[in-house]
């Protein structure tokens, strides 16, 4: 039988080495997000103006291409790590916990699939 | 011990700004996923269904409701930016004192009001 406390176990092991990681993608993230926000926001803010040959001539043009997908992939990076964060709060049953922060990665990185392969084919294929 | 008062009692405790805020930036984070999800169906609709997929979901963006939805997640984006900003500078461990949070919290408040507005003002002059 261990009559050790918790804190006396964990006491001189040092750091999980990872507690910080989360942290960090999230805000490195976040400044990667700063600048492609606002070139999203003026571009999607035009959207019920244009027509479908502007939208087409706007995502083929690949400097466009190429921030659409980076912001893509950064966007939904980040939105893994938020809604972890807002799942792992206020979903208390671990087993439920566990779940839903897969169920909600998984989907996430699908949609962001399928977002990338989208902008491609339009890209590529107009 | 369960007839204790839990603190701080939401139904009670008036939530200071920062902590609204604080509440604002999850909801608008989540608020800015759902659109990020329209816009990921929007693309994709858009090339497999080409100009028709297209002008149905712009007669949506076109209708009061559609201009309401997009406006209202570009504000959420640029409070969600702002708060964020905050985030970051609060990791260098500064803006903590009380006179700041309040002074932050209402600059963030105006300045996603305005980014809105300049990207308004923006699409106006361009069309």
């Amino acid at each position: 039988m261990n009559y050790q406390t918790p804190l006396a176990r964990a006491r001189g092991l040092g750091s999980a080495r990872e507690g910080s990681h989360h942290w960090w993608h999230q805000r490195v993230t976040a400044i990667a997000l700063l600048p492609l926000t606002f070139w999203v926001a003026i571009a999607l803010a035009g959207l019920p103006e244009a027509s479908y040959h502007d939208v087409v001539a706007w995502v083929k043009a690949p400097w466009n291409t190429i921030l659409l997908l980076s912001f893509i992939i950064v966007a939904f990076f980040h939105a893994m790590l938020g809604l972890q964060i807002v799942i792992e709060d206020y979903v208390h049953t671990d087993s439920l916990k566990i779940l839903a922060v897969l169920g909600a990665k998984i989907v996430l990185a699908f949609l962001g699939v399928a977002a990338m392969f989208a902008t491609l084919r339009i890209a590529l294929m107009g | 011990m369960n007839e204790r008062p839990l603190s701080p009692h939401l139904q009670i405790y008036r939530l200071p700004l920062t902590a609204i805020l604080s509440i604002t930036h999850r909801i608008t984070g989540v608020f800015v996923v759902v659109g990020i999800i329209l816009l990921v169906l929007f693309l994709m609709g858009f090339a497999e269904g080409g100009e028709q997929r297209f002008l149905s979901i712009q007669s949506f963006l076109r209708s009061s409701l559609g201009r309401l939805s997009l406006w209202a997640w570009i504000c959420a984006l640029f409070f969600h930016l702002c708060h964020g900003v905050r985030h970051l500078i609060w990791d260098t461990g500064h803006g903590f004192s009380r006179a700041t949070l309040s002074r932050f919290a209402y600059l963030e408040i105006a300045a996603s009001i305005i980014l809105t507005l300049m990207v308004f003002g923006l699409t106006r002059i361009e069309s």
